[in-house]
């Protein structure tokens, strides 16, 4: 049976040299995320600007109006300056899970690394913005008005560890679930592949796991699109602190 | 006759109101369900049951990143005070508080600090 892990394996395609002694190599991992890049600038920048719209710019005006309506409504009027952030991350995630659904190719976001970046990326924006925005009343994120004098230390702390969490569960939901998902694909298609060796019944054993493969196909394709969406979802709620620290 | 006859009319009032006030429990669990799609993921509808599972898998990352984040600031303490192994016990706490509250906030449960006035 095939390893189910071995899809997640990074190879080396070509060297781009060496800094302090580590190589750094362009690997299937980077060719997918250039990939991704390709795909999304296609579908943006390559859309027509018909009046009636065709299926191929529709897909586009779609996606720019799913995020808007998102935006709007978890961030109001005054977030909109975000848009460029969470559209370029909500597309990148979204387009890496689904090229990852296809067979014989990589995902990108089933490695911590890519995704856990990606969230830095967030937590970083939000506490150089909202210091930069808000100044020491950012501060005012961890201390919660209205709580008794002598409890306030060790909520205080309770916040600052639950803000320092952030990073941490957003990136790991995303990378857990693509991981998870891809697994349970491949142990299921794997056995379709040994199951049909074994002749006339194992060829009849074999169509139960492969419409569970089936079915699993259609609910990857789904948690591609559910993860990109709570990924771009607490992105906004996250920059929402920012732009409103306590009041 | 008029002794045996009424507590058995106030049996049928009483049973007449039990039947009503079943068939609005019904009614409401029957609306609650439908707002909530919770009657979905009994069923076995495959889209309810993936964002049942995603909610879950929330939950359960914002339970565990906060544990986690905790016992690291624990040890990291420890390992610059060499205070151990108390850093690690009292952060490793402070951090499950922070991962219930994560979870609390992710689930609705608790307001965000924001809201709290």
């Amino acid at each position: 049976m095939a390893d189910p892990v071995e899809q997640f394996e990074i190879h080396k395609i070509f060297s781009l040299g060496h800094i302090g002694g580590q190589e750094i190599a362009f690997t299937n991992s980077s060719l997918f995320m250039f990939v991704c890049v390709g795909a999304v600038a296609l579908l943006m920048l390559g859309a027509s600007t018909r009046l009636v719209p065709t299926r191929f710019q529709s897909m586009a005006e779609l996606s720019y109006e799913f995020v808007v309506g998102m935006m709007k409504e978890s961030l109001g009027e005054e977030g909109m300056k975000f848009f460029p952030l969470v559209f370029t991350i909500f597309m990148f995630v979204l387009m890496a899970n689904v090229i990852g659904v296809i067979p014989f190719t990589f995902s990108v976001t089933s490695h911590l690394i890519v995704t856990l970046a990606l969230a830095l990326i967030v937590f970083l924006t939000v506490l150089l913005y909202g210091l930069y925005k808000n100044g020491f009343k950012f501060f005012k994120l961890f201390v919660p008005s209205g709580v008794p004098i002598y409890i306030l230390p060790l909520i205080t702390a309770i916040e600052i560890i639950s803000f320092l969490s952030r990073p941490v569960s957003h990136s790991v939901r995303l990378f857990a679930n693509m991981l998870a998902g891809h697994i349970t694909l491949k142990v299921f298609a794997g056995f379709v592949a040994s199951l049909g060796a074994l002749g006339a019944t194992g060829i009849l054993g074999a169509t139960l796991p492969l419409a569970m493969t089936t079915a699993l196909s259609a609910l990857e394709l789904l948690v591609a699109f559910l993860q990109a969406y709570v990924f771009a979802i607490l992105t906004c709620i996250y920059l929402n602190d920012a732009l409103h620290p306590g009041h | 006759m008029d002794e045996k006859d009424k507590p058995s009319a106030d049996e049928a009032a009483l049973s007449a109101r039990l039947h009503h006030l079943e068939d609005r429990l019904s009614e409401t669990r029957k609306d609650r369900n439908l707002r909530t799609g919770q009657s979905d993921a009994r069923d076995g509808n495959p889209s309810a049951n993936a964002s049942a599972m995603a909610r879950g898998f929330r939950l359960s990352s914002e339970l565990i990143a906060g544990v986690l984040v905790g016992a690291a600031i624990g040890w990291g303490f420890d390992r610059l005070l060499s205070t151990s192994p108390w850093g690690l016990i009292v952060f490793f706490l402070l951090g499950f508080a922070a991962g219930v509250v994560n979870v609390m906030r992710a689930a609705g449960v608790a307001n965000k600090p924001a809201d709290r006035q």
